[in-house]
């Protein structure tokens, strides 16, 4: 079944993508969303039907060379099963929807026929990153990693005859490039130290990690700390952390089905699985995790604060998805992988719906994505209208507060994040958390009051025509509503329950703490005696790996009333704000932004990020490159080692000229017989000794 | 086993050559088909013929197979035979010869010349991977040089006699260094016998006391210095950075079959000249000199994939990635431990496949335009989506992508490296990056956008012939990239046993050194 799973994409790619001149554009469409169906529908049997215990499908040999043994394969846990159902159920859904939304295309002309390619690269992409999620080992996960890469880089240029597109589809490759580098490193390391790179050997290696040192490049590290932190670097790349961000924004060039599926709710999530799956190295590695923090809280407030002021409605998701990424990165670094999980799990669908509203509200005024030019949408396309606000609910997690979960998906799950970052000890992850929710509820509802609340904005003539989507769009809105209303609730528990709830939802054994460890405990937790289990199973052995000492996921429950309150209280200023702003006094932002213009600049282009970029790597390796060609190349090494040789070379010259005019095999048999003649000295004198 | 088999093999395509030459007469149509017909078949028929000798093959034997042997004139001997070293380079000439020729249907020039100088030409390549005798060796490696040289001298582009003589030079300049190694060799072994003999190079161990000359102290003594004369040779064929530059100017002038041999096979005699003679034959001598090597690899990786990426012409732009992947091999090589080596190997029966298929792709292009100039192009993918399709799975090939065959060569190259010296390692890994840029680069300038240019508006797709052309190239990267085990399962145990005599004579070495100290 699980193989099944894993090719079904596989098949529908290949049969859209050569087969549709056969069989036609719309059997090649059919086909290839029914298989991605019916792999969706295995991906929820095997999900609810999943025992806890790990199980490994051998399916082909792979890379093996001396002591390095790697083959194609399946692993199956609990936190390869959580995916499976995110990246199956989101993309059957994408691609019903994209039905709708890729039946007219004004990017193509008549006759040309790019409906088949679309649906091939869409499933060949949810084939990539099946395969880097169930993937036993760090190559294969290394192959779904560019894999999922290459879909991207193809589907964000899908239409390639935009300059915009093609720039921004290799934006996105060469920056992940620069994570897959740390990734690569972190591969090699783990090869270097455990002589494996499967994932059961590392794991089991993985507490004499921390007590092994590594030389790596100019001093010795702490083997576990440099492996956690190389892999870090991959994570930021593919998840689209600060620093390596940038990419994400521009993929907004690409199809919005695309930003739904690949650049919201799976591929830029590779990131926290990567750090979750990695979670036996990582607990080993404190100050790698402490940076995890610290990069995860700092990317959520930092895209919060620019998604505040951009105008196009995809970028505005687009940041708020690289702010949530965040969130999830917290979530893993203070130690509660669950909890990254879940809010992984939850956003896949709040967020996978905003990106196909927001794709309906394009659709409906015909690809316009200024929301300077919406307003006033709410009666035109109410469906929609009702979707993006199921997903704004979500998103800015509203629910009943200290109730933990009767409420939205990300409330749920961003409560549990903020309270772990609280309970994990970090002050600055909670705090900025804590903001980041407070411009979060303000740009969603900034969004939602942009495009459908209002007097109607720009083109009157689109106005007039905007049109509610066709039925095949609606439907994933519909299921994907459910998720955002119901998943946080129902699978509160098994990730962010007690602890031994949560163990057991991973396929791992508990155990009681031991008195030594609720007394640590005690001294900054004030209820340690509800302390009952702690993680037993050896690295490895579950989904997810939580030290025996690690027990944030329990003192998270315990976190003072206003730590609890903070995110609701932070959720509701942001929506008053936004109200105060785009409906009762819609003239404010414009004045603010032009009394704060630095600020207000500084926001919009996004911290000049693009811009230092530009300065600092792009032009100096053009310069770089120009000037060792030219310079190197050219001057020294030609200048240099030809210097002599350019003496004679005129006399080659004529030579050539004559060997041009038919003396080319004399020349040629001058060669052989010089050569001949050297060799029988040589034979000759030899002979002799 | 003495079978003739690989005499066969190698001297089929002089063979067919000697006939050209001496049957057919006249340059008109018939004749110009003749010749290609009879190219192709004997290219062919010598592929056919390889395979037996490949699926004879024993793996798991280290040691020299299908050996054969005789007298050659002057007492000089001739032995030939196959280890899992060279077995594969073996069976990459034979794969690419019959792609040359198809993609050299449409030559119109001296035609049978042409085809006499590619069937000579394999002869000789083949005669390098298969020789086992010194002076044989030699004869086929410098005798290499002259079709190639005729080839971009006579049927290449408008600098082509700059271009054939910068080539000639470099490399011919390397050989004479190698040329004296030889005679030391001879002189100290007594035998020019490579291996599989009782008394042979390889079983022979080399004089490695330090010694000084004209005041400078040669660390690990006669081997460095012979190592020294053999890589004047193998980093020039390589090549390696800095002689890397006639590689660019070769590529640029030379026609696209000629490109194609160039960077699919003869660029990977002086890896398996490494592979041969300098890591066995020489261990001391590699080890003293393997830092630098290294340091000369990452350095070709980081410098090239720069250059690359501000080339104006894509046989140029191509021809400095090349370099760059050259720079994985010899990294691997030097890294001597099995990873490195059996990725040197990968890498390079990769490369052959997947450079190859990209000059195709140039020479697609050229053949309908006439310029390599990227700017003259833009936007193919308008009116030729097959070739942008095909175009696209090189690039990411050339990029290495995984599920590629240029992933696993990279990745093992670096892995090993990372062993050895996490610097080196480091500054390699970055390579990954530029490859990206500069070759997605490319491909967008050539393949994306709109079609704007007035000249493009009536180019063509492939033709039949063209795709046939580029579909074993295609199987072959995608099938060796996700089931690399078809090669790593031959050379295996070869390179086994290569990694452990460098180790142990390393260690015997060592040994030697401190007991010349005791007695001291």
């Amino acid at each position: 079944m699980e193989t099944t799973i894993l090719f079904a994409p596989l098949a529908g790619a290949l049969i859209a993508g050569f087969g549709w001149k056969i069989i036609g554009e719309t059997a090649a469409q059919w086909i290839s969303t029914g298989l991605l169906f019916l792999a969706a529908i295995l991906s929820w049997i095997v999900f609810l039907t999943f025992d806890g215990t790990t199980e490994q499908i051998q399916i082909l040999r792979f890379i093996e060379s001396g002591t390095l043994s790697t083959d194609w394969s399946i692993r199956l846990d609990r936190l390869t099963a959580i995916m499976l159902i995110v990246i199956t159920t989101v993309s059957a859904l994408v691609h019903l929807y994209s039905f709708g939304y890729m039946a007219h295309d004004e990017n193509f002309g008549e006759g040309e026929n790019y409906k088949a390619r679309f649906f091939a690269y869409l499933s060949f992409f949810t084939f990539a990153m099946l395969m880097l999620v169930t993937s036993d080992n760090l190559v294969q996960m290394f192959f779904g990693w560019e894999g999922v890469g290459v879909a991207s880089y193809l589907l964000i240029g899908f239409y390639y005859k935009k300059p915009s597109a093609n720039a921004a589809a290799i934006k996105a490759f060469v920056v992940n490039r620069v994570g897959d580098f740390g990734f690569a490193l972190g591969i090699f390391a783990l090869f270097l130290l455990t002589d494996s790179i499967r994932f059961d050997d590392v794991f089991a290696a993985a507490p004499d990690l921390a007590e092994q040192s590594l030389t790596f490049l100019w001093r010795d590290w702490n083997a576990a700390e440099i492996v956690a932190f190389l892999l870090f670097i991959g994570a930021m790349g593919k998840s689209a952390q600060l620093i390596l961000h940038t990419w994400l924004p521009d993929a907004m060039e690409g199809p919005t089905p695309v930003s739904a599926l690949i650049h919201a709710a799976t591929m830029v999530t590779a990131g926290v699985f990567l750090v979750c799956r990695m979670s036996p190295v990582m607990e080993f590695a404190p100050n790698a995790m402490m940076f995890v923090t610290f990069l995860g809280a700092t990317t959520a407030f930092f895209a919060a604060t620019v998604g505040l002021v951009q105008n196009d409605i995809k970028r505005v998701i687009a940041y708020s998805t690289c702010s949530q990424l965040g969130y999830m990165f917290v979530a893993a670094g203070v130690g509660v992988y669950s909890v990254a999980m879940f809010h992984l799990f939850t956003h896949a669908f709040f967020k996978a719906m905003l990106f196909l509203g927001a794709g309906s509200v394009i659709h409906a005024m015909h690809h316009e994505q200024d929301m300077r030019n919406y307003g006033g949408l709410r009666k035109k396309i109410p469906y929609t209208f009702w979707a993006m606000m199921i997903g704004t609910l979500a998103i800015t997690g509203v629910g009943i507060p200290l109730t933990g979960w009767i409420g939205f998906a990300g409330f749920a799950s961003k409560d549990a994040v903020i309270e772990s970052a609280f309970a994990g000890g970090s002050m600055y992850g909670f705090w900025l958390l804590v903001i980041a929710a407070l411009f979060t509820s303000f740009y969603s509802w900034r969004l939602m009051f942009l495009t459908f609340y209002g007097e109607a904005r720009g083109n009157k003539h689109t106005h007039e025509h905007a049109h509610e989507s066709p039925m095949v769009m609606l439907v994933p809105l519909g299921v994907l509503a459910l998720g955002a209303i119901f998943a946080g609730a129902i699978w509160y528990s098994s990730f962010f329950g007690k602890v031994n709830e949560v163990v057991k939802f991973f396929g791992g054994d508990y155990t009681k703490p031991s008195a030594e460890l609720v007394e640590a405990v005690a001294e900054r937790s004030p209820k340690a005696s509800e302390l009952k289990y702690v993680m037993e199973s050896a690295p490895g052995e579950a989904g997810i790996y939580m030290a025996p000492d690690n027990t944030v996921l329990h003192e998270a429950h315990y976190v003072p009333t206003w730590v609890k309150l903070s995110p609701f209280i932070a959720m509701l200023i942001g929506f008053v704000t936004a109200f105060w702003f785009y409906i009762l006094n819609p003239a404010l932002p414009r004045k603010l932004a032009e009394n704060q213009a630095p600020l207000y600049h500084f926001l919009l282009n996004k911290w000049y990020f693009d811009e230092i970029y530009n300065f600092l790597f792009v032009q100096p390796a053009k310069m770089i490159g120009r000037f060792l060609w030219k310079r190197g190349d050219g001057d020294v090494i030609d200048g240099g080692l030809n210097g002599v040789a350019m003496g004679i070379v005129p006399f080659f010259t004529r030579l050539a000229g004559k060997a041009q005019s038919g003396y080319i095999f004399t020349y040629a048999f001058a060669m052989v017989i010089g050569i001949a003649v050297l060799v029988t000295w040589m034979t000759m004198t030899g002979g002799a000794n | 086993m003495d079978t003739h088999l690989l005499s066969i093999i190698t001297f089929l395509p002089a063979f067919a050559a000697v006939i050209l030459a001496v049957f057919l007469r006249g340059d008109d149509e018939a004749a110009q088909r003749n010749s290609k017909w009879l190219a192709l078949i004997t290219t062919t028929a010598t592929f056919v013929i390889s395979l037996f000798v490949l699926f004879e093959f024993d793996p798991n034997d280290t040691g020299f197979q299908f050996v054969t042997e005789g007298e050659w004139l002057l007492g000089l001997s001739y032995r030939m035979g196959v280890d899992g070293i060279s077995i594969l380079f073996v069976m990459l000439t034979t794969f690419m010869m019959p792609l040359v020729i198809v993609a050299s249907w449409g030559v119109d020039k001296r035609v049978k010349e042409y085809m006499i100088a590619f069937l000579m030409l394999e002869t000789l390549m083949l005669g390098v991977f298969m020789a086992l005798d010194l002076i044989l060796f030699y004869l086929f490696f410098e005798a290499g040089l002259i079709p190639m040289f005729l080839i971009i001298g006579i049927w290449g582009g408008a600098n082509r006699i700059y271009a054939s003589f910068k080539f000639f030079l470099y490399t011919f300049l390397g050989s004479v260094l190698m040329l004296v190694a030889m005679v030391a060799m001879f002189t100290d072994a007594g035998t020019t016998c490579i291996g599989g003999c009782d008394i042979s190079l390889l079983n022979h161990t080399f004089g490695s006391e330090t010694f000084s000359l004209m005041g400078v102290q040669i660390v690990g003594g006669m081997q460095t210095l012979m190592f020294l004369a053999f890589f004047a040779s193998f980093a020039v064929k390589m090549p390696m950075w800095p002689v890397h530059t006639w590689l660019p100017d070769a590529h640029v002038q030379a026609p696209t079959a000629g490109s194609v041999v160039l960077a699919a096979i003869l660029l990977k005699m002086g890896g398996y000249g490494f592979l041969r003679f300098s890591l066995p034959m020489f261990p001391v001598g590699s080890d003293v000199m393997a830092p630098l090597v290294l340091w000369m690899s990452a350095i070709a990786i980081v410098y090239t994939s720069l250059v690359a990426l501000v080339q104006e012409d894509m046989k140029k732009l191509i021809a400095y990635s090349s370099v760059a992947h050259m720079g994985f091999v010899t990294m691997g090589i030097f890294a001597a431990n099995q990873q490195g080596i059996d990725g040197a190997i990968f890498q390079m029966i990769s490369h052959g496949f997947i450079s190859g298929a990209l000059f195709l792709c140039v020479g697609v292009i050229y053949d309908r335009m006439h310029t390599r100039e990227i700017d003259a192009y833009g936007g193919l993918v308008n009116r030729m989506p097959v070739y942008a399709l095909i175009f696209m799975l090189f690039t990411m090939a050339n990029v290495g992508l995984p599920g590629t065959s240029g992933f696993v060569g990279e990745f093992l190259t670096l892995m090993a490296t990372f062993q050895v010296n996490t610097w080196v390692a480091a500054v390699a890994t970055t390579g990954v990056i530029f490859s990206a840029a500069y070759a997605l680069w490319l491909y967008r300038r050539v393949v994306m956008g709109e079609l704007i240019k007035e000249s493009l508006k009536a180019i063509t797709d492939m033709t039949p012939r063209e795709k046939w052309t580029f579909a074993p190239l295609v199987v072959m990267t995608l099938l060796l990239g996700v089931y690399p085990a078809l090669v790593l399962d031959m050379i295996g145990p070869s390179v086994a046993a290569l990694v452990e005599n460098y180790a142990s004579a390393l260690e015997a070495a060592d040994a030697a050194v401190q007991t010349a100290d005791a007695a001291n």
